[in-house]
């Protein structure tokens, strides 16, 4: 046991507090009262005047805290944490074509970012070629277009792949581009154990929230889970999944939500591998997270504290995971997209600063910062800059990453701590009764819930119930402050051209027969019980494109189509 | 609750994703508070091409066509929209835009015909409003 106030000492903070409230307060309320009837935070979860240890009654350290590197990890999975080693500072980048993003992850490269990320254009996004008549238009808008493996090898022209860590926010199409990737590495020498990143890989999160679904829910999750399967055997560094909350928060779940919804993918695809046959031990430490650091700033950094506490017990007490390094969280951020403004935009940096000091404060693993001017577009080379600078300033300047889980024993964070992870419990059960998180998904729940939030959210700004200083507050109608951010600019419609050329090109030289033999097999090997990925992965290298490969597979699956509920 | 005023008549709306991004949670919002402001709402899903929404806009006799595009291409998408409006003989419908479109794309995107666009941050009041002008403009055109 390791309560941290004995009986005697909380009965006599209880009665001073209670002195205090009765003879203090009320006379500084009678003459100024409270600026707002309620203060609740982005989970509606109402906020107390102050916190006293009268509020961490029978916490017990040791169960609840413990040490950093030791169950249940809330102060953080390595014992030594910022201080032998920072936070990776990964830029989540891609635009245009291979030959645009390859200069922007050199010119980040250079200038201190830790780790690459790869961010596609809608057609990659959701499987299709850019030729295909969908694409039209959005070829390499949001991210970089990668259709073949020779478009990945432009990506990392003159980068040591044995060198690098790369993440691809690829779902879908995950097994693809990772076959992209692996071959690719081949192609410049580099031994599988030497492969490091992650493949985004979370497919029932596409059908809550981020929408690049492909095929129906069940063979959507068997693809994943072969990649999941594969990479196990075969890439001892790689982490085939980074379950993401961030997509859930920003399609407008509240914190509570997105770390209840999150923790259930997990334990669902915790059951999909174990009914494999699979060890809990032999996989769960390659399982990372991906969460979103947004603005109320200590809600982000108790929500932190409690997903790795959660993840703990789950993978200890329901899965019975005895490696200590299965029930780590180990997890990526990313500053909040959707808590920034069009409106006077230059504020976004502070805005970035308060959510990534959050994200540091929490213990993440990776980082990244976004972006002032992505309100309007994919960031220019100066505005990352200043992100990534962010990071090196709160890492070099601040002293924050000086000591481990400095908030700790906060009486507000542990307290908050608590709620949220009982909150986010509730929400658990709730999934549970409904069959876990695939049968929760089938039934359109969290996608329900996610409606009610950001409409809810929506109704909160209208009313100046939450504010956006610029939005709802502060406004000052400045058009010229946002017509002057200097935006990136390239031409889209010649970059779709290139990458049309380019792909037709591939078509008309590579080996017909050979290419026609691995989309067959693929297809065969669709219909069986059989791992995908050494299909797919062949069917690349015989220069197959993204949009076949999908295509081949849409053929044995089927389509996912939403039904439009609002 | 919202200060939205209950509009007289139940206009129809068509609240549609164009193109293939899938931020779907700004149409959503928009397709609710329409709803709640008394409009009948026919939402379109994700993924929809200009051919899809005109059909969809014909078939339901919608007195206005709300269109949220996040992926940047809204220049390209809502040409090809106001297009087959056009060929379709449908040029009377009222369209009006929103999403994560830049301020300098504005002028663009009015002299292609859009009756509004919808910037980042814009509030469910005016929305409502102007999209409630739009049908009240059109019905008065037709009488």
């Amino acid at each position: 046991m390791g309560n941290l106030y004995d009986k005697k000492s909380l009965n006599e903070i209880k009665n001073s507090f209670e002195k205090w409230e009765k003879e203090t307060l009320q006379n500084w309320l009678n003459q100024v009262p409270e600026r707002e009837k309620e203060f609740t935070n982005l989970s509606n979860i109402p906020i107390k005047i102050l916190y006293t240890p009268a509020d961490l009654e029978d916490f017990d350290y040791n169960a609840k805290l413990g040490f950093p590197g030791n169950y249940p990890y809330t102060r953080g999975i390595h014992a030594t944490m910022y201080r032998a080693r920072l936070w990776t500072m990964r830029m989540f980048s891609g635009f245009g074509g291979p030959e645009e993003t390859n200069k922007r992850l050199k010119f980040l490269i250079e200038h201190g970012e830790t780790g690459l990320s790869l961010a596609f254009d809608y057609p990659t996004l959701i499987g299709i070629d850019p030729d295909d008549p969908m694409a039209e238009g959005e070829v390499g808008i949001v991210g970089v277009s990668v259709p073949t493996i020779e478009d990945m090898k432009i990506v990392f022209d003159g980068i040591n792949m044995g060198q690098v860590t790369t993440n691809m926010t690829i779902n879908p199409p995950a097994p693809v581009l990772l076959s992209f990737y692996v071959g690719v590495a081949e192609m410049q020498g580099v031994p599988y154990d030497k492969i490091g990143g992650t493949t985004q890989n979370d497919p029932l999160k596409e059908f809550i929230a981020q929408k690049s679904y492909v095929f129906p829910p069940e063979p959507a999750v068997r693809v994943s889970m072969d990649l999941i399967e594969w990479s196990v055997k075969n890439l001892p560094k790689w982490n085939p999944i980074s379950v993401s909350g961030y997509h859930i928060r920003e399609a407008g779940s509240t914190a509570v939500q997105e770390l209840a919804f999150t923790i259930a993918d997990g334990i669902e695809y915790v059951r999909q591998l174990i009914s494999r046959g699979l060890d809990v031990d032999e996989f769960a430490h390659r399982i990372s997270f991906f969460w979103d650091s947004h603005i109320n700033f200590f809600e982000e950094i108790a929500k932190f504290r409690a997903a790795r506490r959660m993840w703990a017990k789950i993978m200890k007490e329901w899965f019975h995971a005895k490696k200590e390094r299965s029930m780590w969280m180990r997890f990526h951020t990313q500053t909040a997209g959707v808590s920034l403004t069009a409106q006077q935009p230059w504020n976004n940096i502070i805005r970035t600063t308060i959510e990534a000091m959050a994200a540091v404060l929490g213990g993440t693993q990776s980082l990244h910062t976004n972006s002032f001017d992505e309100p309007f577009r994919v960031p220019s080379e100066f505005a990352a800059k200043i992100a990534l600078r962010t990071q090196q300033i709160i890492a070099y300047e601040s002293g924050i990453a000086d000591t481990i889980d400095p908030l700790a024993g906060s009486y507000y964070v542990e307290w908050l701590t608590d709620e949220i992870e009982e909150k986010a419990w509730n929400y658990i059960d709730r999934i549970e009764k409904l069959g876990g998180m695939l049968e929760a998904v089938k039934k359109g729940f969290p996608q329900r819930e996610l409606t009610e939030a950001s409409y809810n959210y929506q109704r909160q700004v209208e009313e100046k119930r939450k504010y956006i200083v610029g939005v709802n507050i502060f406004e000052d109608n400045q058009v010229d402050e946002i017509r002057n951010v200097p935006l990136l600019e390239f031409d889209q419609a010649e970059i779709e051209r290139r990458q049309i050329s380019r792909i037709r090109k591939i078509r008309s030289e590579r080996d017909k027969e050979l290419w026609e033999r691995s989309l067959n097999e693929l297809r065969k090997a669709a219909e069986k019980d059989v791992n995908l990925m050494p299909y797919i992965l062949q069917a690349a290298k015989a220069k197959a494109t993204l949009g076949e490969i999908i295509s081949a597979l849409k053929e044995v699956f089927g389509s996912y189509v939403e039904p439009p509920i609002y | 609750m919202l200060s939205l005023q209950y509009t007289k008549y139940q206009y129809k709306v068509l609240v549609a994703k164009l193109g293939i991004d899938g931020h779907d949670r700004g149409a959503k919002v928009i397709a609710r508070a329409l709803k709640d402001a008394g409009f009948e709402v026919i939402y379109t899903g994700i993924r929809q091409t200009p051919e899809q929404i005109v059909s969809a806009a014909l078939q339901e006799d919608v007195d206005v066509i709300g269109v949220s595009i996040l992926s940047g291409a809204h220049i390209h998408h809502m040409n090809k929209l106001m297009e087959e409006l056009k060929n379709a003989g449908a040029e009377d419908i009222p369209v009006v835009v929103g999403g994560t479109i830049p301020v300098i794309d504005v002028d663009e995107l009015k002299k292609i015909g859009v009756k509004e666009v919808f910037l980042p941050g814009e509030s469910l009041n005016r929305i409502v409003d102007v999209v409630r002008r739009l049908a009240e403009e059109k019905k008065k055109a037709e009488k």
